[in-house]
């Protein structure tokens, strides 16, 4: 009997570290039982919506139980929405690390390891890592993944370019200037931009930034390195230069009157000659105006300079508290890597999928926006220029420097050197609370 | 023969005070049983929520981790941070717009229509002005700011009265912004305000306007001395009311101007929002919450005293 018991013992126990074994081997999966993945995405934005489907199409068993909000909305309800009791298993991310702080978003490491993202390149991923205590960002674990790796760079109406004699994309600032004072001159707008509710000068800026100086102090800054500064001299050089284009009347007069949504239709409506936006506008573009318009990256203030711009990813995070973490995982690294939805991905998000370096970009239809796009994708990873958005630096910088006081600028009622100045302050203020 | 005489009046007087103090604890019982429900739901979500808001104030807490005691610390950010003082400010200026305007000019159209609220002609006024108040004040902020855009109607109306110069971005300038939202509240208000003195002009004895009129008194006279006075309360109703809405204004700045350009048109309850949800200073937001309860009291206690009844 004795014996007899020992045997069983010893059965269960082999069965045991078997299925334990099995279990940390096994790839995080969705399995094969029905899945309702509770998801929380951003309004206005297909792209999640139309791989869902796609996904779901591929793997019958999972749904997708989607909510939508404005990206506003989604920067200030997250830590509410993650530390509700039925927290989305996926959702868009506007920022990362009040979240981490707060232990409201699920450690990616382990999935990290399983999944195989090592094979991505390190760079893109930098920006998705926080250290313990949610500062400073760029290193650390891992805490979100992008659905695609988007930058922002000059659109341009082709028909006006073609009215002032524009034949390529210019490859300096001196020469984006004189594009700008053509345009003037021939009684066309120069830049259409939006600076309502949300700064979108910060756009504009952000690309002088890029090219004024190198993008590693800036992203400094944003990761809250200790000591960082936005108020450098490269930057004030940048700044100038926007009050230089502001005072020249190359903006709409209204600009904060204008939200984004009215400069997506009165762009695509034929006024300006250029905007500041990001590539996620491409697939719009083609699908809406194609062949109308095209896209270029910044050009750097000497010919042949290095470029630099806002380019990050499509951040999504998965809950602490997420049912099914695993399907979501699972989900992110599909995006990356199933042929389907990286052409998906570039169809309608209009920017690089990512993922690992040996996969092509799926192909795109010559001469679309989205090629240009992709291009000048290419161009930014030569160079290595990418930096984060500086209104991510802090979860409320956006709301409380940036656009207060590029409004402010518009309206003649700041300099340079006070934009900077008040928005270090802020950024100082949020730091030390 | 006096003892029971005495005796049976004080047993009567004993028989009949029972029932009456039964009765009158039996009809304290139903009025609490009656106002039970009512004030459930007000402590519930005005008390309760008010005293949490005070408690908060003096935290200094995320809204999610740990809070701590911060003392009197967010009540002083709140009266000595410049941009904080500004947005209080500005609160203040849209009561000229929110109170004066809709007040104004309500006491000037409801004395002109005053004896022609009879019929279709009463009835298609009453809807007109009374429309803005049933349409959501979202909605108006959604509507006015399309009529307050460069391509908007405003300015197409200056373009084709030959006033182009005058166009402008209203919403976005920084002059002209915070009027511009203070005419939206005007415009919202205005039927209210309207209507509440149209109803009080109907109370007027109108033998005192016949009075008036044999004494020689013109329309003027008539509002100055007989319409005015008769409406104290319904006035006294309005100011408060419009004070109320300009101080805790913050749908309309939310959809017109969302507090831009600058902080121009910020006023407290949208910096409290902010500040709660966007800037997660939960213990600041209520500093200021509670600072602007105090400013809506101390601005409406004038105004209940110079119209309360003096009868």
């Amino acid at each position: 009997m004795k014996s007899h018991s020992r045997h069983a013992l010893r059965i269960a126990l082999t069965l045991s570290v078997a299925a334990t074994a099995g279990a940390a081997i096994a790839a995080p999966s969705c399995g094969t039982d029905p899945v309702a993945l509770n998801a929380y995405f951003e309004t206005g934005f297909p792209l999640p919506t139309e791989l869902s489907t796609e996904f779901t199409r591929q793997f019958p068993n999972v749904t997708f139980e989607i909510r939508e909000d404005q990206f506003a909305n989604m920067m200030e309800n997250s830590p509410r929405i993650l530390s509700e009791d039925n927290a989305p298993d996926l959702l868009r991310l506007p920022s990362l690390t009040d979240l981490v702080a707060n232990d409201l978003l699920l450690n990616l490491d382990t999935y990290y390891a399983e999944l195989g993202w090592d094979q991505f390149p390190a760079g893109q991923l930098v920006q998705l890592r926080v250290e313990p205590g949610g500062r400073p960002r760029g290193t650390g674990s891992l805490y979100a993944m992008g659905l695609n790796y988007s930058m922002t760079g000059v659109f341009y109406n082709k028909a006006l370019a073609e009215q002032i004699g524009m034949t390529e994309a210019p490859k300096t600032v001196a020469e984006l200037d004189a594009l700008l004072a053509k345009a003037k001159e021939a009684g066309i707008l120069p830049i259409m931009q939006w600076n309502k509710g949300t700064g979108g000068f910060a756009f504009p800026l952000q690309n002088l930034m890029g090219a004024y100086g190198a993008p590693e102090p800036i992203n400094d800054w944003i990761f809250q390195k200790d000591g960082a500064t936005i108020n450098t001299p490269e930057n004030l050089e940048a700044a100038q230069h926007l009050e230089s284009w502001i005072k020249e009347g190359y903006f709409p007069t209204d600009a904060n009157a204008i939200e984004y949504f009215q400069m997506m239709s009165r762009f695509i409506g034929g006024e300006g000659l250029f905007m500041f936006n990001g590539d996620w506008e491409s697939g719009n573009l083609d699908k809406n105006a194609a062949g109308q318009f095209g896209f270029f990256i910044m050009p750097t203030e000497e010919a042949g300079g290095r470029h630099a711009t806002m380019s990050s990813p499509l951040t999504f995070g998965i809950s602490a508290k997420a049912a099914n973490a695993d399907c979501a995982a699972f989900f992110l690294d599909w995006v990356a890597r199933n042929e389907e939805a990286r052409k998906i991905n570039v169809a309608v998000g209009g920017s690089n999928p990512g993922g690992p370096a040996d996969l092509a970009i799926p192909a795109v239809e010559p001469g679309s926006v989205t090629e240009s796009s992709l291009a000048a994708g290419n161009m930014l990873a030569q160079d290595n220029g990418a930096m984060d958005f500086i209104a991510n630096a802090t979860g409320a910088i956006f709301s409380a420097g940036w656009t207060p006081e590029l409004q402010k600028m518009v309206g003649g009622q700041q300099t340079p050197e006070g934009l900077l100045e008040a928005v270090q302050q802020e950024y100082e203020s949020q730091l030390s609370r | 023969m006096t003892e029971p005489q005495t005796t049976v009046p004080a047993a009567t007087r004993q028989i009949q005070r029972l029932p009456r103090n039964r009765g009158s604890r039996n009809s304290k019982l139903t009025a609490w049983l009656f106002i039970a429900p009512a004030f459930l739901a007000y402590a519930t979500f005005v008390l309760v929520p008010l005293g949490m808001s005070f408690y908060y104030s003096f935290l200094r807490w995320d809204g999610i981790g740990k809070a701590t005691f911060h003392g009197m610390t967010n009540y002083i950010t709140v009266l000595t941070d410049a941009d904080l003082l500004q947005i209080i400010g500005n609160a203040f200026q849209l009561v000229a717009y929110f109170t004066l305007i809709p007040v104004g000019l309500g006491l000037a159209i409801a004395s002109a229509i005053r004896g022609q609220m009879a019929g279709t002609f009463g009835t298609v006024t009453r809807t007109i002005f009374f429309l803005p108040q049933v349409i959501p004040l979202v909605a108006a902020g959604i509507a006015w700011s399309w009529m307050f855009a460069s391509t908007g109607v405003v300015n197409q109306g200056l373009k084709a009265i030959g006033l182009s110069s005058w166009t402008r971005g209203w919403l976005g300038d920084f002059v002209w912004a915070l009027p511009a939202v203070g005419v939206i509240g005007a415009w919202v208000l205005l039927g209210l305000c309207i209507m509440l003195l149209v109803t009080g002009i109907a109370k007027i004895d109108p033998s005192l306007y016949e009075a008036a009129r044999l004494d020689g008194a013109r329309p003027w006279h008539e509002f100055r001395y007989v319409t005015l006075p008769g409406l104290r309360q319904e006035i006294g109703v309005c100011v408060t009311l419009t004070i109320i809405a300009a101080l805790a204004s913050f749908d309309i700045v939310y959809i017109a101007t969302q507090g831009g350009p600058g902080i121009t048109t910020t006023v407290p309850g949208l910096e409290i929002y902010r500040l709660a949800f966007a800037h997660r200073q939960v213990g600041l937001a209520s500093a200021l919450a509670i600072v602007l309860m105090v400013l809506v009291l101390v601005s409406i206690a004038p105004v209940q005293w110079l119209t309360r009844d003096k009868k």
